[in-house]
């Protein structure tokens, strides 16, 4: 919402200083997002009339003026612009003037001519956005005269801010100033036009509902007038207003134009801008209809068939449903969608002389609803959308029939109808004192909270010892509750009054086990020499397949770009694109991590997806067994119960070179080198080692009890077994086998893997190296060569294995 | 005789301190000081002396063999050092030459201001939370206060997650939902962060992220006041910025808070950074979560991560976060 200082000032009794306005605007809620200083740097410019106008010799786009700078005398100007006749009173910037944009004027000479000064356009004396051709200006100012005299340019701001969705009253002039009339302590008045009908129906507040239903008045100068409100959930108030013998052909004046310039509206025609200002300062949007094009004089509000059309202002065909409310005439014809566009066919037009005049009151919700489907907004639409102040229609009617009859020569028939639907309850709050204190953390009195309330219109009487009764003010739709008005206090007595407190239990703060030991397993991998990476958790569509995995992923409905449409299933993809990413910058041998959540279909019965914590590293350049040790490593670092690989064939996997890993015997992630096939895929043309396991799953598998394990102070023997062992016995199973055969057994470790002549085909040898030890004594030979026996005997009893000679 | 003596033990010791290999000293050791040494000979001979004169030759020959024994024990040692020095000669290394095969590793930035954060946070007595990225509607608005056709859906930008219902599903828009959760599954006292991982359906570009971070701080307590809530942003600003920041509140809206506010840090130098949302949380927030809002009160605050980790490092295009290139990802 834009708002003028100027403006704002006709509705203040008493000056403020802009820096005070803005600093208001800032401790209310409605932070100033852009500050503009207008009228200033147009000391220079006049109003000139033009003489004469001439070719240029020596060029076709400027052209030769002679004007006249009130002196009587040709000052000859040469000029880009061809948009003006002899006679025209135009803004002419002497030799020496500095323009609002910076630019200084001086005597200059153009193709072989002499340009003594220069002729503005709007934009040019920051009057606006028009540019094609220089300002013409009212015939019957003098020249010679200042041009902020003139026009009656003074000095104004211009501030733009940022109105929450709580605060309907924001977006109207009246409304903010009322606000910043409250906080600086000055007092606030609306506009007071002469009451233009006599009303029929009483004055509205919140509980003022009606039941709909049609309302017809005799009109004075001929005719009738019908409201008829079929859907008064819809449409909380309707009033219906006639104005005769408007000369739609009238020019807004400046004024008017520049202020719905500077608020951001384009002037259309008088009436048009007449409607657009009310809105603007009473917050009201409403609709003048072209009276003769409104069949049988009647404005009804009711809901849309479905696939019922209109032609919109905008000259688009718009489609409803059932849900949408619309505005008909008297043959029932759409003419308007309520709340958010007239209708092409009753526009006002220069023709139009009678205009029925309709101010209501929609509801919010089915605004919401209509812009939202029908992607179509407008400054009517965010107004409703917010809660209009539904009483504020008779005061908004008599300053449209005020204008109009000003500027186009309206007079208004003294009727009004008035029909009223459902608006929501307000009733009055009962607001503790004790209460507001005790979540503002101040020491505020009843009489302090009432004062504080009284200039924003929140009226309040006193029920009991320290508890009020608040009115909501009828442009407050969004109040409604005690914890409302606690805001409204807490933001007139302003924030920043409110002494600091700090928190005074004793408390013990703490990361969760599983926090503590997700940051332990991403220092392992720092430790592991990898690099951290985030990459998009959204995948584009394939980028599964294009991984091996199973191409169904979970899918967005409303994706910023189709390549970010897919949830990811695994965090395989985006590591292995981030592979690619650097092999394509000739990046080699890079180790990545990553931990995050990926999504998986939602389990039978659940709302939500199936959502895990993976953590991964990629390690480019390497093979398979780099992983594995990455896997063995993270097993030690949680304490996992036998933790263990089996070789598998894992989607997105090596065929050959992959397997699982498990805890327990249970599968917890997958371990290997990335497929080739997926390699080639992504043009990567090097090895590539991945893990990838469910890491909030390995949170809670069995861990080894962190016991002590007592240290003989004997010495130790040693012994080395290898055996033939077919290939599909896992070396694991082996080491466990000779790891469970004999207490006495201190450890065991894999220290080679031969494969050929004379091992045989299907076969690979594995040397094993096992430390044997007897925390009471030192072992005998005899002791040790008896162990020996008894752990050949069970592996090769277990896994068809054989000892090598 | 003793002369003899003497003369062999000085020409002796000229000869091993002249041996020039350690089996040289050896064979000299043996022929010297063995049994089939002169010395030894000698010793055989003594049997004829009288008392007098044995004692006289014994005391000759074990000063002899003691000097020669030392010469020996001096000429190993010599050699010993020489041979060290050559083995050490024939192993330099140059050091300077050595290059490790990977570095540390590297911690993102978003996490490591994610540590950073949490850390403050524990230290000021919080614990903290966590929860799904996608979540239902409840969650991430129903309970947050946001009716179904609230105007304040439309400041929330949200992806929905195709699950078959309509809209029931949505990317977290912030992270929200996790203080529902937490209010859900724990009666208060609750003094909890949540970080995490958000999404909004808007335009990226150097400023604006779709996917990026959010830090939530939620508390919830008997006697719980605006004024707690200042002055806890206060706390926290000083802890993680410097005793030199200050902050300072201005109203706002949020469904979810009532009275609302957006806080902004005040720099040193005196120039304002906007961070984040806060306020007082919503009576109908404490109920629908079962929280009984006469006799509880908190407050809520949070922020965007990105930004912060972003400046921080001097990174000006937030959407480097999401890069996998090695090259920004190494540099921190």
């Amino acid at each position: 919402m834009k708002v003028l200082n100027s403006w704002l000032h006709e509705l203040l009794d008493a000056p403020v200083a802009p820096e005070a306005v803005a600093a208001a605007f800032d401790d209310l809620g409605t932070p100033v997002e852009e500050e503009v200083r207008l009228g200033e740097g147009l000391d220079g410019i006049v109003v000139a009339q033009v003489l004469a106008l001439s070719v240029h010799p020596n060029a076709d786009k400027i052209q030769l003026v002679d004007v006249d700078r009130g002196d009587g005398e040709p000052l000859q100007i040469c000029c880009g612009a061809f948009n003006m006749a002899v006679g025209d009173k135009v803004p002419l910037a002497t030799l020496g003037t500095t323009m609002p944009g910076g630019m200084k004027i001086e005597r200059r000479k153009l193709r072989g001519e002499w340009s003594n000064g220069m002729l503005c356009s709007s934009r040019e004396l920051g009057l606006g956005d028009e540019h094609a051709g220089i300002k013409v200006l009212p015939p019957e100012l003098v020249a010679g005269t200042p041009i902020t005299e003139a026009l009656g340019i003074e000095p104004d701001v211009r501030w733009e801010l940022e109105v929450n969705p709580n605060r309907p009253d924001a977006m109207s002039v009246a409304g903010l100033a009322r606000d910043v009339a409250a906080k600086v302590g000055v007092g606030f008045h609306l506009p007071a036009p002469p009451s233009a009908a006599a009303s029929i129906g009483e004055p509205v507040t919140w509980a003022s509902s009606g039941p709909g239903g049609r309302s017809t008045a005799a009109l004075p100068g001929g005719g009738e007038l019908t409201i008829d409100v079929a859907a008064p959930d819809g449409c909380g108030r309707f009033v219906g207003r006639v104005l005769r013998g408007v000369d739609a052909t009238a020019p807004s004046p400046e004024w008017l134009q520049h202020r719905l310039t500077e608020l951001g509206m384009r002037p259309i025609s008088a009436l048009v801008d007449i409607s657009n200002y009310v809105m603007l300062e009473l917050g009201q949007p409403n609709h003048p209809y072209d009276l003769a094009k409104v069949a049988g004089a009647t404005l009804r509000a009711r809901r849309a068939k479905d696939g019922e059309t209109l032609v919109t202002l905008d000259d688009v065909e718009r489609t409803f449903t059932a849900d949408d409310l619309l505005i008909t005439d008297g043959d029932d014809v759409a003419v308007g969608i309520a709340g958010i566009m007239g209708g092409a066919a009753c526009e006002i037009s220069d023709a139009t002389t009678d205009v029925l005049l309709e101010m209501a009151w929609f509801d919010p919700t089915s605004v919401s609803r209509s812009s939202r489907r029908l992607g179509l907004r407008s400054e009517a639409s965010a107004r409703f959308e917010k809660g209009v102040d539904p009483a504020i229609a008779d005061l908004a009617a008599d300053r449209f029939c005020q204008l109009a009859a000003e500027i186009c020569g309206a007079t208004t028939e003294p009727v009004q109808v008035d029909v009223r639907g459902t608006l929501p309850e307000r009733p009055p709050v009962p607001v503790r004192t004790a209460r507001v204190n005790a979540l503002l953390g101040t020491d505020l009195s009843s009489e302090r909270i009432a004062e504080l309330l009284a200039p924003i219109g929140f009226a309040t009487s006193l029920l009991e010892a320290d508890v009020q009764v608040v009115t909501i003010p009828t442009w407050r739709y969004d109040s409604a509750t005690e914890i409302d008005v606690v805001e409204e206090v807490g933001r007139h007595h302003g924030y920043r009054n409110i002494p600091n407190r700090e928190l005074t239990e004793a408390r013990a703060g703490r990361l969760t086990d599983l926090q503590k030991e997700r940051r332990g397993v991403r220092r392992l991998f720092c430790g592991l020499g990898l690099a951290e990476c985030q990459p998009l958790p959204f995948l584009a569509p394939g980028q599964l397949a294009a991984a091996g995995l199973d191409p169904g992923g979970i899918e967005l409905v409303n994706p910023l770009v189709a390549e970010e449409s897919v949830l990811r299933t695994a965090l395989l993809p985006g590591l292995v694109a981030a592979v690619a990413h650097n092999h394509a910058r000739r990046q080699l041998a890079v180790g990545l991590w990553e931990i995050g959540h990926v999504f998986l279909p939602a389990p039978d019965g659940q709302v939500l997806p199936d959502e895990r914590e993976h953590a991964a590293v990629v390690l480019a350049g390497r093979d398979a067994t780099a992983a594995v040790e990455a896997w063995q490593v993270l097993a030690e670092q949680l304490r996992l119960e036998s933790p263990s690989v089996e070789n598998a064939e894992v989607p997105g996997l090596h065929p050959t070179r992959s397997g699982r890993v498990l805890v327990d015997g249970v599968p917890f992630g997958i371990v290997g080198e990335i497929d080739p096939a997926v390699l080639a895929r992504h043009s990567i043309g090097e090895r590539v080692a991945y893990l990838e396991v469910d890491l909030g799953a390995l949170f809670g598998a069995p861990r080894r009890s962190p016991a002590y394990r007592q240290i003989s102070r004997f010495p130790s023997s040693d012994i080395d077994l290898a055996f033939e062992v077919p290939e599909a016995v896992s070396a694991v199973a082996v080491e466990r086998t000779l790891a469970a055969t004999d207490p006495l057994v201190w450890s065991v470790k894999l220290f080679d893997a031969y494969r050929g002549a004379p091992v045989a085909p299907d076969h690979r040898s594995l040397a094993f190296g096992l430390r044997l030890q007897a925390v009471d004594r030192t072992l005998t030979d005899a002791e040790v060569a008896e162990v020996r026996t008894r752990l050949i005997a069970a592996v090769e009893q277990a896994h068809q294995a054989t000892l090598r000679g | 005789m003793i002369d003899d003596i003497r003369r062999i033990a000085a020409a002796a010791t000229d000869r091993i301190a002249g041996a020039a290999t350690l089996d040289e000293l050896g064979a000299l050791d043996r022929e010297l000081l063995g049994k089939t040494s002169e010395l030894s000979g000698f010793k055989r001979q003594m049997g004829g002396l009288d008392h007098e004169a044995k004692r006289e030759v014994g005391g000759a020959l074990n000063a002899a063999r003691e000097a020669m024994a030392a010469a020996v024990a001096a000429r190993r040692a010599e050699l010993d050092a020489i041979a060290r020095r050559a083995q050490a000669e024939a192993e330099r290394l140059d050091l300077t030459e050595v290059r490790a095969g990977r570095d540390a590793g590297h911690l993102h930035l978003v996490t490591q201001t994610i540590e950073e954060l949490e850390d403050v946070f524990v230290g000021l007595g919080f614990t903290v939370a966590e929860g799904p990225e996608v979540e239902d509607d409840w969650h991430n608005f129903t309970a947050l206060n946001f009716g179904r056709y609230h105007p304040a859906r439309d400041m929330q930008d949200t992806f929905f997650v195709d699950l078959g219902a309509e809209r029931e599903v949505v990317m977290r828009t912030h992270t929200s939902p996790v203080q529902i959760r937490v209010m859900e599954g724990q009666a208060p006292p609750i003094y909890s962060i949540m970080p995490g991982r958000v999404y909004r359906n808007e335009a990226t570009d150097s400023t604006h992220l779709a996917v990026f971070h959010q830090l939530e701080c939620l508390v919830i307590d008997r006697g719980i006041t605006f004024g707690h809530l200042a002055g806890t942003i206060d706390m926290f600003t000083k802890a993680y910025f410097g005793p030199g920041w200050n902050m300072r509140l201005r109203p706002a809206y949020f469904p979810f808070t009532e009275p609302s506010a957006e806080f902004d840090l005040q720099r040193p130098d005196g120039s304002w950074l906007e961070l984040g949302g806060c306020g007082m949380v919503h009576p109908n927030v404490l109920r629908n979560c079962g929280i009984d809002p006469e006799e509880f009160s908190g407050f809520a605050f949070g922020f965007g991560l990105d930004r912060l980790a972003a400046t921080k490092h001097g990174v000006t295009d937030l959407r480097e976060l999401a890069s996998t290139d090695i090259r920004f990802l190494e540099q921190f």
